[in-house]
């Protein structure tokens, strides 16, 4: 198999996708580069699966143009874009074998038979199911059946390779480990790559970048450690692990009052106004330097560390962690290792971040 | 095993007949109603006046009561396989959803709930020399002469599949309902086109589901009866079974209209025996792509 | 590809196009000659009248057959179902020596042409003398009704989760009280679907009546059958016509009151759902 992306840009501009009243994706602009491993990243109905749909051709955009090397293509239908998709169910054909599943994209291109027999050797081998090319999709297990899904999508070589969520169906063990062969698949081909999924740890480990996606609008594109480190709101700093969200008042360039204790935070926010602190669990924590004053609701004891549930003095519920145990009812001090500070005004309601995580 | 396991075994299996005692007065009644006079009729046919097996060897024998047997099937398998080769390209069009598709299945059973009687007494007038039918191709210059459609077998295979056609597309509209529609994106991202994916996805794991359908629609056809009397030509090129039983019967022979009945019975389930023996070699499992 | 596409789609329209005309065409046709003064080679009748009506009305007593049709009918569908609901539990519950031989009884009418099992059971019932009475119409139309109840039946039991039951079970409610207070609640819509499908399928059921009925016994559909084929000698053509609309509307009224109640494409469908 070769390696490298076969294209040098894909380019999303402005795509737009109605149903009815219902703007389910919203400008979407977007470039991706050959080569590259792009997630779209939210939670479900923020406009991720229509995108990827709409790259596919499954969907037509009611606005916006996709343009592959300056060709549009949304416009040709979706056996003539030279894609590979892998979906959440697998969709492999429950009538033909393994192979057949596999070799299905090169025998509708009339490949001749060597060639395509060679070819799926090839793809299985890489998928290390090479001694269950004759079975059918009913007798393979869940992880078996999503590596088909995956050599099926991959051996045509495709220009671009969309997957739907693909790890979603599988258990936690398992999960992990395809996570990683995905990723080295992407390595080794080298294809270019979009994956939609609703894990913020899936996409962190698997993407070049990510665009994080919120009722069909950008929320930020960036890579990992970006997104990671710098979530450009509380949105997104909330989807990626910033769990305790304290309302406070900015006091000079870098700190904030919250409830009467000054944090340090990193910012873009003018030095003054009402703010909102993001932090994650593990940046507060139970010391006995602590500032932040909490009284202990639950501790749950998790291995390396204990997740304390409390509740501040503003009557916010927060997450910390500690290294001890911890009575219920007891007050601590926790201390407030990296925050950011964001403008007050869109707070996420909770509903929506249990849904994403 | 310890005194209470096999308490446990008593309790349980004493439970299950306790149940299943439910079930007895249906399968009583099916015994005494269904069973029992068929056994009955095929005491009668052994009792015929000229011996044992004379009453089926008069019907097979006789050239004209014998050829009611490749008429009905003459009517009925066409009927069937017009019903569902016309049924899959109109389901396959049908098959994601639309405005108007519970309207437009609503339509298609009134024929069925309508029954042969009706639309067979609305073909005679439909069809005739006179009818709309004749009238719309004379206007249209088609033809000169009205067409003869009615007591003939073009009628009654045209009443037929009024009949028939909506049973088939609702059954095939199903079929199609069931199949994964992410098999069919599959397959089109690919690279299949239309008429591949139908080839290669949709057919396959549809065959099953069309043989039971031509099965289905096959008894509704070899029953054929009012239809082939009103619309037909009893006495000679639309004679099905139906009539030739009715005939016996309606001459108080019992024993040769049982016979009849039963020569027409077998001759049924020839036919379906062959057609599950062809679907024994298809595929026949899940419809859907992997876990939902 | 495109080109054949386009013209499998137009054999499509055509086909549909040509079923739909068929259909309607033959039912307008009945629908105007029912109400034609006369009509004998011309696109429209002469002139309107409702007098078939009343004619047929009087001539074959419409009212009476009217009312054994629907005597026979509920009849049918109340014996069916209340013999139905145990079969099918049994069926779609429990396993037991015998399943199989079950099945295959209430499979088999369905299955081999009516006229087959109608001709020997008719012969059985007048050894009876039970035909030509109204018992004798209903005992023979339970048997293919009964047996279809319990098919539409089964797959409605199967949906119902065992363990509802068994936690009825578990506060304390015997067979009875299980069966009567949860089973049959939760079949609701299953015996609502059973129920209209045996009534419209027995209100259009010709051959059984047709040779077990007497003059006196004979439903709707059996009357329009014998008078259409006395058409010409001695009916009118009209009103055999107008006999026919009477019965069609019958028959609308209750695909209407079915549609109501059971999806026709969902009880081929419901296969899939149970798997998902």
């Amino acid at each position: 198999m070769t390696r490298a992306g076969r294209f040098g840009e894909l380019v999303l501009d402005g795509v737009t996708k109605s149903f009815g009243a219902h703007t389910a994706l919203d400008g979407l602009d977007l470039t991706i580069t050959g080569g590259e491993f792009v997630a779209l990243l939210g939670p479900s109905g923020c406009g991720k699966s229509t995108a990827l749909n709409l790259l596919a051709g499954l969907l037509a955009p009611t606005s916006g143009t996709i343009l592959l090397d300056g060709t549009r293509i949304d416009t040709v239908p979706s056996e003539r874009r030279d894609f590979g998709m892998v979906f959440q169910n697998y969709a492999l054909f429950p009538h033909l074998t393994v192979a057949d599943n596999v070799g299905f994209g090169l025998r509708v291109r009339r490949l001749r038979r060597p060639e395509l027999q060679r070819r799926v050797a090839d793809a299985l081998r890489l998928v290390r199911l090479a001694d269950q090319a004759d079975k059918y999709p009913g007798q393979l297990s869940g992880g078996q059946q999503q590596r088909v899904a995956i050599a099926r999508a991959v051996v045509t070589e495709p220009r671009l390779v969309l997957m739907d969520e693909p790890l979603s169906n599988l258990d936690a063990k398992l999960r992990l480990d395809m996570r990683t062969e995905i990723r080295l698949l992407h390595q080794q081909l080298g294809l270019t790559t979009v994956y939609v999924t609703h894990d913020q740890q899936e996409a962190l480990s698997l993407a070049d970048r990510l665009v994080v996606l919120r009722d069909g609008r950008v929320q930020q594109i960036g890579t990992p450690a970006e997104i990671y480190e710098t979530p450009a709101n509380t949105y997104v700093a909330a989807f990626v692990g910033y769990r305790n969200a304290l309302p406070g008042e900015m006091r000079g360039a870098n700190r904030v009052d919250v409830g009467g204790v000054t944090l340090a935070v990193e910012t873009d926010v003018p030095a003054s106004g009402r703010a909102v602190v993001m932090v994650r669990p593990d940046d507060l924590v139970v010391t006995d330097t602590g500032v932040l004053p909490v009284r202990v609701a639950v501790c749950e004891y998790q291995g390396r560390h204990f997740a304390v549930e409390g509740v501040t003095t503003g009557d916010v519920t927060v997450h910390c962690h500690s290294d001890r145990p911890l009575a219920p009812g007891s007050e601590v001090m926790a201390e407030v290792r990296r925050a950011r500070a964001y403008p007050d005004g869109e707070v996420v309601p909770a509903a929506e971040l249990v849904a994403a995580t | 095993m310890t005194a209470l396991a096999i308490g446990r075994v008593v309790v349980r299996e004493r439970r299950l007949p306790g149940l299943v005692w439910l079930a007895v007065p249906a399968a009583v009644f099916m015994v005494a109603f269904f069973v029992y006079p068929l056994c009955y009729g095929v005491g009668l046919t052994f009792q015929a006046a000229g011996g044992p097996l004379s009453a089926y060897r008069s019907f097979l024998s006789d050239g004209y009561q014998r050829g009611s047997i490749w008429i009905t099937l003459g009517l009925s398998v066409p009927t069937a396989l017009i019903s569902v080769v016309a049924a899959v390209p109109l389901a396959y069009r049908m098959r994601g959803p639309f405005r108007g598709k519970r309207t437009l299945t609503a339509v298609l059973m009134v024929p069925l709930t309508l029954g042969s009687v009706f639309v067979a007494d609305g073909m005679i007038d439909f069809l005739g020399p006179n009818g709309w039918f004749n009238r719309v191709l004379r206007a249209l210059h088609v033809v000169d002469q009205p067409v003869v459609l009615i007591h003939n077998v073009a009628g009654v295979l045209l009443s037929m599949l009024i009949s028939v056609f909506p049973l088939a597309f609702l059954l095939v509209l199903g079929y199609f309902s069931g199949i994964d529609g992410n098999l069919e994106r599959a397959a089109a991202v690919s690279g299949a086109g239309p008429w591949q994916r139908f080839r290669l996805v949709l057919l396959p794991l549809l065959l099953p589901g069309l043989t039971v359908t031509f099965a289905l629609t096959f008894v509704m056809a070899f029953a054929v009866f009012p239809s082939a009397t009103l619309v037909g030509d009893p006495a000679g090129s639309t004679r099905v079974i139906s009539i030739v039983a009715y005939d016996a019967y309606s001459r108080a022979d019992y024993s040769s209209a049982s016979a009849i009945a039963i020569v027409m019975g077998l001759v049924e389930l020839a036919v379906l025996g062959i057609v599950f023996g062809i679907r024994g070699r298809l595929y026949r499992g899940s419809t859907s792509g992997g876990k939902g | 590809m495109t080109a054949r596409l386009r013209l499998t789609g137009l054999l499509t329209w055509l086909g549909t196009g040509g079923f739909l005309l068929g259909m309607l065409g033959a039912v307008a046709t009945v629908l105007l000659s029912s109400v034609a003064q006369q009509w004998i080679g011309t696109w429209l009748p002469g002139g309107y009248t409702f007098h078939w009506y009343g004619d047929a009305w009087s001539a074959y007593q419409v009212g009476s057959l009217l009312a054994v049709t629907f005597e026979v009918a509920l009849a049918v569908v109340v014996l069916s179902l209340v013999v139905a609901v145990p079969t099918a539990y049994v069926l779609a519950r429990l396993d037991f020596p015998g399943k199989r031989l079950l099945w295959l009884l209430f499979l088999l009418p369905q299955v081999i042409p009516t006229m087959s099992y109608a001709v020997p059971l008719a012969t059985f019932m007048y050894r009876l003398h039970l035909a030509e009475t109204l018992p004798g119409v209903v005992l023979v139309n339970l048997v293919p009704s009964l047996p279809f109840a319990i098919l539409v039946l089964v797959p409605f039991v199967e949906q119902v989760d065992p363990r509802v039951e068994q936690a009825a079970r578990i506060c304390g409610a015997g067979t009875v009280t299980v069966f009567g207070r949860v089973v049959v609640p939760l079949l609701v819509p299953g015996l609502l679907a059973a129920g209209v499908l045996v009534l419209v399928r027995t209100v259009g059921q010709f051959e059984l009546t047709f040779l077990v009925a007497g003059p006196n016994t004979q439903t709707l559909v059996v009357a329009l059958y014998n008078i259409a084929t006395q058409a010409g000698n001695g009916a009118s053509p009209q009103e055999v016509d107008a006999m026919a609309v009477v019965y069609m509307l019958t028959t609308l009224v209750l695909l209407l009151v079915a549609l109501r109640f059971v999806d026709p494409t969902s009880i081929v469908a419901r296969n899939r759902d149970r798997r998902g």
